[in-house]
């Protein structure tokens, strides 16, 4: 052994000098990751402090204007909602099949793996090269123009790898038992996934989904480059109509705006009263994003609470 | 029995629909390739690629237009940097706090409140790094312009720490408890045991989280957008105004391009660039995450 390290006085020394680090790294680790966490709550007040006297009624349910105290984002959020609509039809069913044939049905082969690689790659693609996509493909060459159908399917593809790896998630939790007991009775492979694999996955693909919109709510880019306007003084048709058949999809082809453009148009003018109703839009994109989160920790916990497997 | 082969087709007309679907994804990643070569084909037969990919110009919206993408490139890799700067080690000191020294409950709780950190719509904090940032950078660094580098890369930073803590914390929790009491019964402290056992045993991942922030970072949009300036500026200097790829095709597509025209053609440009630099990140970081799991 080390001369030195016969010493009783230098080894305490030693422990002493490596515990004082472990100590020095308790309060650095501490406050690095406070540091994230206080700039969060910076954030929420820097924008409640900025927008919150300007929230109101008539701030819903106005129209944008060239006079900033008249503004308010009416269209913006009737754009987001419709967009939304589009992109949950066409996202949800497509990833929960997309899910389901990759757990259930896939065999081990070539066209698997390039599936499985194509989709952890699709969701580590800047969200503004979707845009790009659907510029050039939905816009152009299939002429939707610039459209609520063009902004929905555009952020549905955004949307896509997240509902088809929160459903494989949900799915791959379910102990092999279920489906033995299920053909063991005789059911077919379908029959199984309709009747038990579905039911008891549903909680994780929910998660996955509200977690999937909420992050295109917030989505900017994507829309920007499809051609979404920025000032808006009109809503888009209505999808309910008083004569038959009572529904119009009319409204797919109406040109639209959403809350992010609407934020992003206010914020870069320089005058000061509109960067207050750019806080304003902030806060009611940020409370939406916090809800829908929220919605999606609590089904998860309660989902994750009734089953026992 | 007519009623067995009716159920058999079903089965297979439902398998096929399944397959499709999840064949979907092939198609998206074909179509991004489709429609960016068959976009940006028309651009470089109008600009010789050594011009676009050497030229430290970058005006194409001007009478005399230059197409030398290296502004857009450093502007892109100068926000990173700063950007990175911030989200490595805060991210990687708040993933070995979280998974090595934080009491269970603490870390259940700060977990989903950090992941929030990256829930925030990206306008939301271009808004915070132009209006609340810059001008507190301004006390502190008087010749800082209103636009520049340095506010949005922070607050970017910021952004990408969930990406990068929660990877690497998952990737630390997955080192087996042996190794861990293998470390303290050779009497080593916490912090050693973080630094010398358990961060080389799970290298990989945290490499991984890390390609995964760089990645992010060079893809954000809206926080360079607003907050950066929108100028194709070929410096290394943080304190000035820088354009982004990104950011550029957000600033074209804002004037409603014609179709078909040069100044179309160049965000797809901009978009092969783009894509191409986060295609090999995500290579790389696939392979990592690829070795992780065959680890232990």
């Amino acid at each position: 052994m080390n001369e030195e390290l016969r010493n009783v006085e230098t080894i305490k020394k030693r422990i002493a000098y490596t515990k004082f680090w472990d100590r020095v790294f308790l309060s650095v680790g501490s406050l690095a990751t406070l540091v994230g966490l206080v700039l969060l709550f910076t954030l929420f007040i820097d924008l409640f402090v900025d927008g919150a006297p300007r929230l109101s009624l008539k701030f819903l349910t106005s129209f944008p204007s060239r006079f900033p105290e008249e503004a308010g984002i009416l269209s913006a959020w009737v754009g987001t909602f419709l967009v939304m609509l589009v992109t949950a039809f066409a996202a949800i069913p497509v990833g929960i099949a997309a899910g389901i044939y990759l757990e259930e049905y896939a065999r081990k082969n070539w066209l698997t793996d390039i599936i499985e690689i194509n989709i952890s790659n699709l969701a580590g693609i800047p969200s503004i090269v979707y845009g790009l996509l659907a510029l050039g493909l939905f816009v152009y060459f299939f002429k939707f123009g610039e459209s609520v159908l063009t902004g929905g399917l555009a952020l549905a593809l955004l949307v896509l790898p997240m509902v088809i790896i929160a459903t494989r998630e949900a799915i791959r939790a379910i102990p092999n038992s279920i489906r033995e007991a299920s053909y063991a009775l005789g059911a077919t492979k379908w029959q199984t996934v309709q009747w038990h694999i579905i039911p008891y996955s549903v909680g994780g693909i929910l998660t996955g989904i509200i977690i999937g919109l909420s992050r295109a709510i917030g989505e900017t880019a994507p829309i920007i480059t499809v051609g979404a306007l920025t000032f808006i003084a009109f809503l888009p048709s209505s999808p309910v109509t008083p004569d038959f058949p009572f529904l119009s999809f009319k409204w797919l082809s109406d040109p639209f705006t959403v809350m992010p453009i609407q934020l992003f148009n206010w914020v870069s003018r320089p005058q000061q009263a509109f960067h207050i109703n750019a806080a304003a839009t902030g806060i009611v994109l940020l409370l939406m994003t916090l809800l829908m989160n929220a919605l999606a920790i609590y089904i998860r916990y309660r989902s994750r609470k009734k089953i026992k497997w | 029995m007519s009623s067995n082969l009716h159920k058999k087709l079903k089965e297979r007309a439902i398998e096929a629909v399944l397959f499709l679907s999840a064949l979907s994804s092939v198609f998206i990643t074909l179509s991004i390739v489709i429609v960016l070569a068959y976009e940006s084909f028309g651009f470089f037969r109008e600009v010789p690629l050594l011009e676009f990919l050497t030229g430290t110009q970058w005006t194409p919206l001007f009478a005399e237009p230059k197409f030398g993408i290296l502004p857009l490139v450093t502007g892109t890799l100068l926000t990173t940097a700063i950007a990175l700067g911030v989200a490595l080690p805060l991210g990687l000191i708040a993933a070995i706090y979280l998974s090595e020294y934080a009491p269970h409950r603490l870390r259940e709780t700060v977990k989903p409140v950090l992941e929030l950190l990256a829930a925030v719509p990206t306008v939301v904090y271009g808004y915070f790094a132009l209006l609340f940032l810059t001008p507190l950078l301004q006390v502190l660094i008087p010749e800082l312009s209103g636009f520049n580098a340095l506010s949005p890369g922070i607050i970017m930073g910021i952004m990408i720490i969930p990406y990068v803590s929660s990877v690497s914390e998952d990737a630390m929790k997955a080192v087996p408890m042996q190794i861990r009491e293998g470390s303290y019964a050779m009497g080593a402290t916490k912090f050693q045991t973080a630094f010398k056992v358990i961060i080389p045993a799970a290298f990989s991942g945290i490499a991984a989280a890390f390609i995964m922030g760089i990645s992010r970072a060079i893809g954000e949009t809206m926080v360079v957008a607003i907050a950066a300036g929108m100028m194709p500026n070929f410096t290394a200097n943080p304190l000035e105004p820088v354009e982004t790829l990104t950011a550029y095709i957000v600033q074209v597509s804002l004037g409603d391009v014609p179709h078909g025209t040069l100044e179309y053609k160049t965000i797809f440009a901009a978009g092969v660039v783009l894509f191409l630099m986060t295609l090999v990140l995500n290579i790389i970081g696939f392979w990592l995450r690829k070795r992780i799991r065959e680890a232990y």
